[in-house]
C-alpha cells in the first residue's frame, strides 16, 4: 500500500511528509514576529486573506535560525493553519511507509518528529509528522 | 414580532428534525437519561418561547409535557409505554401547530385536552396521525438559514477582494491615469459597501438579543404581580450571529428565573427594606478575548440551604453537600431537575432549567458563573469566547512593529508634558507614571515584548489601559492608526504567552496581533486590588491626612515616616554602628538597638538616627537628615513588594515614599532588648549548665528570659528539664531527651525544629 508523500528538504536533509497533512505548498511573504512566543514560532504571515502561523523548522530541530526560507508547507491542525518552513521542495511520490525499526535510533532533535522511513529510489528517507513540530497543541492522542 | 416568530418556527423545525432520532431511541429505551434530557430541553425551550410569543396552545401543551418529563427526571414517575406515547403525541402535535402557524392556517384544537389527559394516564393517547397540514408544501419564508461555513467563505472571499483591490490601486497609482483612477474609485466604494454588508451577515449587535428583553421582562413580571425595572448596558457590543442565536435561550431562562425566583413580591420587598420595584440589569462588554454578559438582580439571592434540602430530598447526602465550598454549593443549582420554588409556575416552571442553561452555554465554549448575596441579589455572569468579532482598535507601535489594542480597554492616550502634569518617575528601579495627580504603574510595551532595550530613555506616549480593578500606563513608541478590525482567534502557540487576544489582517495585508490589556498587566506582574482602583477622591472633600516626618534617606531618596512612631531623632557616630550577628546594630547608652537603613553608611561623618518605638520595643533607622514635618495624605499607592517602603504618597506634586513601620518592626524586633518584662524560662535539673550554653539563643529568640534560679517574687512561665529530672516547680514543663524517641512526649535535645515549635507553642500560651 503506497501513500503519497511530499519530499522536501529540512536543515539540509531530505524528509517525506504524508500528503494528507499537506494542504498546499506556498512561498510566504513577510513574516511578522510574535514576541514572547515559543522560539519555534517564527511569526505570522498572510496567505491571501488568511493569517497563518509560521513554524521555524530549524528552531524545532534546535538549530540556529538559518537564512530566510520562504517555501512553506501549509497544514491545518485543530482549526488553525500553520506554515512549516522548508529549505526546498522536490516531488510528490507514492511510497510505502515503513516503521523505524531494526535498532535505528534517531538523534534527540529529530526523534520527536520522525515517524518512519520511506524508500525513494533505493535510498531511505525519514518520514516526519508535521503535527509534532507545532508547539502549544494538546498532546497528540 | 414577525421576525421572532419566524425564528421560533425555523428553530423549532430544526430541533424537531434533530429530535426525531432521540424520540425513537427513547421509545426503544425509556430509561435512557440522555434522550430524556434532550426531549425535556426541547419542550422546555418551546414553552419558554411560547410564553413570550403569546402562543397559548403551544404553551399549554409544552407545559404539560414538561411537567410529566420533570416527574420522570425526578424519579416520581416511571416512563412506561403509555407515558412515552403520550409525550410523543404531544411532541408531534407541537410540530403540527408550528407548521400551521407558519402557513397561517387554522388547526383544529380538538383532542388536545385528551393528549394532556393522557399524560396523567387518564386516557389512552392515540398514536399521532400524520395530519394533512404537515403534508402540505411549506409556505416560502422570508428568512433563510445558512451554514456558518458558507458565511465564513464569503467573509474570506471578501477579504481577498479587498486585498486585491489594494494591490491594484497601488499599481494603478503608478500608471497615473485619471480615468482609470475614477473607475477604481467607484470599484473601491462598491467593495467597501459590500464588505460592510457581508460582515453584517456574520456579526450582529447584541442589541438583537437585548431588544426583546423589555417586553419579556414586563410580561413575565406582570404575570407574577411583580414590578421590575430593567436596564440594559452595552447593547452595541458586536457578537457573532451564531453566538447570539445560541445565547437567546439561556439568557431568557436566566431572566425569567431572576424575576420568578429572585425578585420578591412587592410586599416582601417592602418588608426587607427594599424598594417595591425590583431592578434587573443586563449588560454586555468585551474583555480580552471574551464577551461577558452579566445579569444582575436585586432579589433574594440563592438560598443554598434550600437547594441542599431539595437535593437531599432526591436522595443526595445532605451533610456531604453542606461540606462543599461556598462556590460549589452555589453551583448545585445547575444540578438537573432542581428547583427551589415551592409551587410550579407557568413562567419558569420547576426545573428552573439551569442545567439546560449551562449545557447551552458550555456548548458554545462559554462559562457561567454565579455570585449570590443572600437577600441582596444574584449576579449571573456568562462568558463566551470571542470566536470572531469586529472591534474598533487603536494601532500602536512598539519596537518598529504595530499592535492593535481594543479601543474599549483604553481610557485615554496622553503624551508626556514638560509641565510635569504627565510624567514618569522612578521608585527604586520601577518606573511609574503620574497622569494629572493619578499614579499608575508603567509598563513599557517594547521592553515587555522584548522588542526594545528596557533602558532607552523615557517614552513619549502613554496609553492608559483600564483593567478590572484599576488601570496602568502602557508606554508605546507611536500611536499609528485607528481601525475597525476583524479579529480571529490565533493558534495556541501564539496565545500561549498570554498577552494576545487574537490576530487580524488589516487592509495593509500585514498580519497584526491584538493585545490583551489584562494579559499584559499579568505578564508585567501588576497586581490590582479594588482599593487601589479608588479614583482620586473628589477634590472638594478634605482628604484624610496624617502627620509625618520627612527626611532625606541615606540613598538620597526623600521618604517619610508617620510621626506617631518617631520617639526622637538623635545624631550618632558611625563607629557605634556595626553589622553584627546578621544585622546592623547601634550601641547607645550601653544598650544595643537594632538598626534599619536603606543605603550605605560608608564614608559618612555622622548620621542621624530616627528612634522609632511601638511603645514596647524600639529600633533605630539611620537617615542622612531630617527635613520637615508635614501633613501627608493618607491615600497611598502600595509598593509592589513588601519591604521597608509601604508605598508612595503624593505631596505638593512630589512622590514621597512612606516607610512601613510595621514591616520594620516585624523585621527587626525578634528579641527585644533586655529590660522588657518577658516570661522566664527556668532551666532546671542536672543539665542546666548545658542548656544555658546551648539553648539560651533559641530560648531568647522565642521570647523568653533565661534563668537558672528564680529570684523571690518571680515565677517561671516554662521549666526546661531533662526527661529524668525531678521538677518541683508548678510551671509547665518541657522535657528534653538525650536520644531521639518516637512518639514520646519529650523532645530530642538536638531536634531544633521540634524545640522551636514547642517553645513557640508554650510562648503563645504564656502571653
Amino acid at each position: 500500500m503506497a501513500d503519497l508523500f511530499l519530499i522536501a528538504e529540512i536543515a539540509g536533509r531530505p524528509v517525506a511528509i504524508a500528503s494528507d497533512q499537506v494542504e498546499s505548498v506556498v512561498d510566504i511573504g513577510e513574516v511578522v514576529p510574535v514576541p514572547r512566543a515559543d522560539a519555534r514560532v517564527r511569526g505570522l504571515a498572510a496567505l491571501r486573506s488568511r493569517v497563518v502561523t509560521v513554524i521555524d523548522t530549524r528552531a524545532v530541530l534546535g538549530l540556529n535560525g538559518g537564512d530566510m526560507q520562504s517555501r512553506a508547507v501549509i497544514t491545518a491542525i485543530e482549526g488553525h493553519h500553520y506554515a512549516v518552513l522548508v529549505d526546498a521542495l522536490e516531488d510528490v511520490t507514492p511510497c510505502a511507509l515503513q516503521p523505524l525499526a531494526g535498532g535505528i535510533v534517531l538523534d534527540p532533535a529529530w526523534r520527536p518528529i520522525g515517524c518512519g522511513i520511506v524508500e525513494l529510489g533505493g535510498e531511505p528517507v525519514l518520514a516526519i509528522d508535521l503535527r509534532a513540530m507545532i508547539p502549544g497543541l494538546a498532546v497528540a492522542a | 414580532m414577525d421576525d421572532l416568530l419566524q425564528e421560533f418556527i425555523a428553530e423549532t423545525r430544526e430541533t424537531m428534525e434533530a429530535l426525531t432520532g432521540e424520540i425513537v431511541a427513547w421509545e426503544a429505551d425509556p430509561s435512557d437519561r440522555a434522550r430524556l434530557d434532550a426531549i425535556f430541553r426541547f419542550v422546555h425551550t418551546v414553552k419558554g418561547s411560547c410564553g413570550f410569543l403569546d402562543l397559548p396552545r403551544l404553551a399549554r401543551l409544552s407545559h404539560a409535557a414538561e411537567d410529566v418529563l420533570s416527574a420522570v427526571r425526578g424519579g416520581e414517575r416511571a416512563p412506561d409505554a403509555a407515558l412515552v406515547n403520550a409525550v410523543l403525541a404531544i411532541v408531534d402535535r407541537i410540530g403540527e401547530i408550528v407548521e400551521a402557524i407558519d402557513q397561517g392556517t387554522a388547526l383544529d384544537d380538538s383532542g388536545e385536552e385528551l393528549l394532556i389527559a393522557a399524560l396523567d394516564g387518564k386516557a389512552e393517547a392515540e398514536p399521532a396521525q400524520p395530519s394533512a397540514v404537515s403534508m402540505a408544501p411549506r409556505a416560502p419564508t422570508r428568512s433563510v438559514r445558512l451554514s456558518v461555513d458558507l458565511l465564513d467563505r464569503m467573509m474570506s472571499g471578501m477579504s481577498d477582494m479587498v486585498l486585491a483591490r489594494n494591490e491594484l490601486a497601488r499599481r494603478l497609482r503608478e500608471a497615473d491615469d485619471p480615468a482609470v483612477e475614477a473607475s477604481l474609485e467607484r470599484l473601491s466604494l462598491t467593495v467597501a459597501e459590500m464588505r460592510d454588508t457581508v460582515t453584517r451577515t456574520r456579526m450582529q449587535k447584541i442589541d438583537a438579543l437585548f431588544s426583546a428583553l423589555p417586553r419579556m421582562v414586563r410580561d413575565t413580571a406582570a404575570g407574577l404581580g411583580k414590578s421590575v425595572a430593567l436596564s440594559i448596558e452595552g447593547a452595541d457590543v458586536e457578537l457573532d450571529r451564531e453566538m447570539i442565536e445560541m445565547m437567546r435561550d439561556p439568557l431568557g431562562h436566566i431572566i425569567r428565573n431572576s424575576i420568578d425566583h429572585g425578585i420578591e413580591a412587592p410586599a416582601d420587598r417592602r418588608k426587607a427594606g427594599k424598594s417595591e420595584n425590583g431592578s434587573l440589569t443586563v449588560s454586555a462588554r468585551q474583555s480580552g478575548n471574551q464577551i461577558i454578559i452579566e445579569i444582575a438582580d436585586d432579589g433574594r439571592g440563592i438560598d443554598v440551604d434550600k437547594v441542599i434540602a431539595r437535593l437531599a430530598a432526591t436522595g443526595r447526602n445532605a451533610s456531604e453537600l453542606r461540606a462543599l465550598p461556598e462556590k460549589a454549593k452555589l453551583d448545585l443549582v445547575f444540578e438537573p431537575g432542581l428547583t427551589t420554588k415551592d409551587e410550579v409556575t407557568g413562567v419558569s416552571g420547576r426545573g428552573v432549567g439551569m442545567d439546560v442553561v449551562r449545557a447551552n452555554v458550555e456548548q458554545i465554549g462559554g462559562r457561567i458563573d454565579l455570585s449570590s448575596q443572600r437577600g441582596q441579589g444574584l449576579t449571573t455572569t456568562i462568558r463566551v469566547p470571542l470566536t470572531l468579532s469586529i472591534i474598533s482598535a487603536i494601532i500602536v507601535g512598539a519596537g518598529g512593529q504595530g499592535f492593535a489594542l481594543p479601543r474599549q480597554s483604553i481610557e485615554e492616550i496622553v503624551g508626556i508634558r514638560d509641565d510635569g502634569s504627565i510624567r514618569i518617575d522612578r521608585l527604586g528601579a520601577t518606573a511609574i507614571a503620574t497622569v494629572r495627580e493619578r499614579r499608575l504603574p508603567l509598563v513599557d510595551l517594547g521592553a515587555l515584548l522584548g522588542l526594545a532595550a528596557p533602558d532607552r530613555g523615557d517614552p513619549r506616549m502613554l496609553v492608559i489601559v483600564g483593567v478590572p480593578g484599576g488601570a496602568y500606563a502602557l508606554a508605546v513608541d507611536d500611536v499609528l492608526d485607528n481601525e475597525e478590525l476583524v479579529i480571529k482567534p490565533a493558534a495556541p502557540a501564539v496565545m500561549a504567552p498570554g498577552v494576545y487576544a487574537g490576530q487580524t489582517l488589516p487592509d495593509s495585508g500585514r498580519p497584526m496581533l491584538l493585545l490583551d490589556g489584562a494579559g499584559i498587566a499579568n505578564a508585567a506582574g501588576l497586581v490590582f486590588t479594588r482599593e487601589v482602583a479608588a479614583e482620586p477622591a473628589n477634590e472638594d472633600e478634605a482628604e484624610p491626612v496624617m502627620p509625618a516626618l520627612m527626611f532625606l534617606d541615606l540613598d538620597g531618596v526623600r521618604r517619610a515616616v508617620p510621626l506617631a512612631v518617631v520617639d526622637r531623632v538623635e545624631p550618632a557616630d558611625p563607629h557605634d554602628i556595626h553589622f553584627t550577628a546578621g544585622e546592623l546594630r547601634l550601641s547607645v547608652d550601653g544598650r544595643i538597638v537594632p538598626l534599619a537603613a536603606q543605603g550605605t553608611l560608608d564614608g559618612r561623618e555622622g548620621v542621624s538616627i530616627l528612634r522609632l518605638t511601638d511603645g514596647a520595643s524600639d529600633i533605630g533607622y539611620a537617615i542622612a537628615e531630617a527635613l520637615d514635618i508635614a501633613d501627608l495624605p493618607c491615600a497611598m499607592t502600595p509598593a509592589r513588594e513588601p519591604g521597608p517602603v509601604a508605598g508612595v504618597v503624593a505631596w505638593r506634586g512630589e512622590q514621597i515614599e512612606m516607610l512601613d513601620a510595621h514591616w520594620l518592626f516585624a523585621e527587626h524586633v525578634r528579641v527585644a532588648s533586655d529590660g522588657v518584662a518577658r516570661p522566664i524560662c527556668l532551666l532546671a535539673g542536672r543539665e542546666a549548665g548545658w542548656m544555658a550554653t546551648f539553648l539560651r539563643p533559641a530560648l531568647e529568640r522565642a521570647g523568653y528570659r533565661v534563668a537558672t534560679a528564680l529570684k523571690p517574687g518571680e515565677t517561671a512561665a516554662l521549666t526546661l528539664a531533662m526527661d529524668d529530672d525531678a521538677v518541683t516547680d508548678n510551671a509547665p514543663v518541657l522535657r528534653l531527651s538525650r536520644e531521639p524517641r518516637e512518639g514520646a512526649d519529650t523532645i530530642f535535645r538536638y531536634d531544633r525544629a521540634g524545640l522551636a515549635q514547642a517553645l513557640a507553642r508554650h510562648a503563645a500560651g504564656a502571653r
